[in-house]
């Protein structure tokens, strides 16, 4: 956090949500170290779970993938008869260095976004969830401040409707994925 | 009866203390500084006024110890490098207010068809300012890191040093001295003091600090202040005997001790010792006013020193302005050196001893000097009056002036712990400051780079000191309990704004500093939990596994800790707590190994990740 300029501004624009509930992992477990049950409290309190971070390596950072890894646990959070989670919403706000047009098949990343977050997609359809369409920030490499504060607010203003019921629409990839898969040569020009 | 019994020291001192403060406080009160006070006090019991001491001569000799020890604190406060720094202040500007003073006073006086000597001696004398009120007066106003401070404690710095060419030159323009014997009466004291000037920076430099530690070692604070006293009374005479200013003595003992460890503890002890002396001082000047004389020649008493005051005023003010001051801080420093000060004593007296001028002149002079000392306070509170807003302004501004050596962290106690908080700290680039009241921790960590003042955390003068007032954080690393939380107490309440982190004892501790809201460690907390880890390793658990359950077992304890503070005076609660407590850790702490043993643990470093892979057909979410 010390050294992201995206993240914080982001960061404070949700705390200065009334219907958010910031929970900084990293300034909370600092030895990366989880407790599991004060985390599923808490996670069993909300209704909507938003995991903001930037993209790092193609995936969210170690302390949230450990997050996943405890917290989400077999028998609580999945598994034949644990519905804990059920009808909850899962959603990423993610930030990325490059713009959008790199994470294409011909682009300079190969795959888009939306492929590479599908561990995050079928993961929350494991636990029952409802995986939402993610909010980006991207090309950061070269966003400038004001332009920084406006995704801020939008940021601020994309919680509000969440929370409200309003969010962005669910992500169904699943049937796209097949059509994708038997024509790829299409696909290019799809997407 | 009883009268007879009472030595006249004591009485003489019941007068001193007696008047001093009746005297003080009311001229405090009124605004007028303690100085004036000291002063008038000294007049109202004086021969002039209530005749209730006589021996004002012994009196004011023994009372310019005063100024010897003030010398002595101020070189703690500079460093070799810090004196290097103002050398040019030193020399420019007191050679020069020296020189100019002299030399146009003489010029005045020849003019003026006075006797040549006399006018000499005059403009010698008339050229020295009071150190005595000068520091006290820059003390009170908070002015000695400022500029105009700076200056005047370099000016005032050279005239000590002055003392020296002055009483040689009053031996050779002594009638009928031989100028050939004069000169080789000189090389002899010259090589004399300079033999002693190196004696004493060698002695200071290696002698002094070992010496220091095996006093200090003795754990008797009253023997450390008799060898503080009898170092300084012992330079200042040696001094003496080879015909150097003691006040240049005690000065130069200072230096050499500013660097060491012990400077805050010297800096404490001898300040109450100055502060009477130099009250005493001024006590006895008020008392040397000769109150007859000056109703005897009114006009020309009052007259000269009211000439030479406005003189020394116009001159230092055009000094300070070649330097470069502000206006302010100029006139600060006019005011501040104005008046004539206690070395023209030294030298009108040693003046009429060598017949240069006689004794009906010197008593004249002396009470020109006394008249010159009380015009000072009376000047500084035009000052004041007239730059009011503006020191108002700068007393605000104050935080940052006067920061310079005052470090954001303290860390008291340099044992186990204070030592490695130190080497954390210092390894960021972060440098403490550290206070110890072991000597030999102080030398042992030395030895290794160290450094550490030593002094007593539980004394507030010592916090005062170490700059609590302007700190960020407050470590309490020290061993005794009791003195820790005593401490954290008596800071929180006069320093609320300083953070403490504390090291504590045990459990009960760290309910008393919850009940302050201070965030402590217990000390040997930690070190066990890691014990217990490597103890789990050796029974089997993977690396991954120990750290985690002592990670758990870490953090169970910190919650308890915390839902027991507000029961902690109630033994049977603490005691249920206890037992209920203890059942829920066992359950969560083997529920990880049941879950580890069936596999179903999320850990995939726990080497048994492979069944959970297997069972879980529908694909966990730990599956690569």
């Amino acid at each position: 956090m010390e050294g992201s300029r995206i993240n914080r501004a982001l960061l404070e624009a949700a705390t200065g949500c009334e219907c958010v509930q910031v929970h900084d992992l990293y300034a909370t477990y600092p030895e990366q170290m989880i407790d599991v049950s004060h985390e599923q409290a808490l996670v069993f309190q909300h209704d909507v779970l938003v995991f903001q971070h930037p993209l790092h390596w193609y995936s969210c950072p170690a302390l949230l993938k450990s997050w996943l890894d405890m917290v989400l646990s077999y028998g609580w959070a999945h598994g034949d008869v644990s519905t804990q989670l059920a009808g909850k919403s899962w959603v990423h706000a993610i930030s990325t260095g490059g713009a959008d047009s790199v994470y294409q098949r011909r682009g300079y990343h190969h795959f888009t976004l939306a492929e590479l977050l599908r561990p995050f997609e079928q993961s929350a359809r494991l636990c029952n969830m409802q995986y939402l369409q993610p909010f980006l920030t991207q090309a950061t490499d070269t966003l400038s401040d004001t332009a920084l504060q406006a995704q801020a607010d939008s940021y601020a203003a994309w919680l509000k409707e969440l929370a409200e019921g309003d969010g962005p629409p669910v992500v169904e990839s699943v049937q796209a994925e097949e059509a994708q898969y038997l024509e790829p040569v299409r696909d290019v020009k799809d997407i | 009866m009883a009268e007879a019994h009472i030595p006249s020291l004591l009485l003489e001192s019941v007068i001193y203390l007696g008047a001093a403060v009746l005297a003080v406080p009311i001229f405090r009160r009124i605004g007028l500084g303690s100085v004036l006070g000291y002063l008038f006090a000294g007049v109202v019991i004086g021969p002039w006024g209530l005749g209730l001491v006589a021996d004002t001569d012994t009196v004011l000799h023994f009372s310019e110890f005063g100024v010897v020890m003030m010398l002595f604190l101020i070189g703690l406060e500079i460093d070799p490098d810090k004196l290097m720094e103002l050398r040019l202040p030193i020399f420019g500007m007191g050679g020069l207010q020296v020189l100019l003073t002299a030399g146009l006073v003489y010029g005045v006086g020849t003019a003026f068809n006075l006797d040549w000597r006399l006018s000499l001696v005059v403009g010698m004398g008339v050229a020295m300012s009071s150190t005595a009120i000068a520091m006290q007066v820059l003390a009170e106003q908070g002015a000695l890191n400022r500029p105009s401070g700076r200056s005047a404690f370099s000016v005032l710095l050279f005239q000590d040093l002055a003392v020296i060419p002055i009483m040689i030159l009053l031996l050779v323009i002594a009638p009928g001295a031989h100028v050939s014997n004069g000169v080789h009466m000189d090389w002899l004291a010259i090589l004399k003091a300079v033999a002693l000037v190196i004696l004493l920076i060698l002695g200071g430099k290696y002698l002094l600090r070992p010496v220091l530690r095996y006093i200090a070692n003795t754990g008797l604070r009253e023997i450390f202040i008799a060898f503080a006293l009898f170092l300084i009374i012992g330079v200042s005479i040696l001094m003496t005997l080879v015909g150097l200013s003691m006040a240049l003595g005690a000065f130069i003992s200072g230096v050499l001790l500013a660097d060491s460890e012990y400077r805050q503890e010297l800096e404490l002890d001898i300040e109450p010792f100055k502060g009477l002396l130099l009250g005493l001082f001024f006590i006895s000047v008020g008392m040397s006013v000769n109150l007859g004389m000056v109703l005897q020649h009114p006009v020309l008493i009052v007259g000269l020193a009211l000439a030479f005051v406005s003189f020394k005023l116009v001159l230092l003010f055009g000094l300070a302005k070649v330097f470069r001051l502000n206006n302010a801080g100029g006139l600060m420093f006019a005011v501040t050196l104005s008046q004539v000060g206690e070395f023209a004593f030294v030298i009108f007296s040693a003046a009429v001893d060598t017949k240069v001028i006689s004794y009906e002149h010197s008593a004249v002079l002396n009470s020109v000097v006394a008249i010159s000392m009380v015009t000072t306070p009376l000047l500084l509170l035009v000052y004041q009056f007239a730059y009011r807003r503006r020191l108002q302004q700068r007393r605000q501004n104050r935080k940052f002036d006067e920061f310079d050596e005052e470090r954001p962290i303290i860390i008291a106690g340099f044992g186990r712990v204070g030592q490695i908080v130190t080497r954390l700290l210092t390894g960021v680039g972060v440098e403490p400051t550290v206070i110890e009241h072991d000597p030999n921790q102080i030398e042992l960590m030395r030895s290794f780079g160290y450094r550490a003042y030593y002094g007593d955390i539980t004394r507030p003068d010592v916090l005062r000191a170490a700059g609590i007032a302007n700190a960020r954080l407050l470590i309490l690393a020290i061993d005794n309990a009791e003195d820790a939380i005593e401490t954290a107490r008596y800071v929180r309440q006069h320093y609320p704004d300083v953070k403490i982190l504390a090291r504590v004892r045990n459990r009960t501790y760290v309910f008393d500093y919850m009940d302050l809201g201070i965030d402590c460690v217990r000390e040997t907390f930690l070190g066990a939990v890691h014990l217990g880890e490597k103890a789990l390793r050796e029974m089997g658990y993977t690396p991954f596994h120990a750290y985690s359950t002592a990670w758990k077992f870490r953090r169970h304890d910190e919650g308890m800790m915390r839902d027991l503070h507000p029961i902690h005076t109630d033994m049977q609660k603490v005691v249920s707590y206890n037992v209920r407590t203890r059942q829920d850790l066992q359950h969560t702490l083997s529920r990880d190994m049941e879950e580890i043993v069936a596999g179903l643990n999320n850990n995939i470093w726990g080497g048994r990740s492979e069944d959970s892979l297997s069972e879980s057909e529908d694909g966990s979410p730990q599956s690569p």
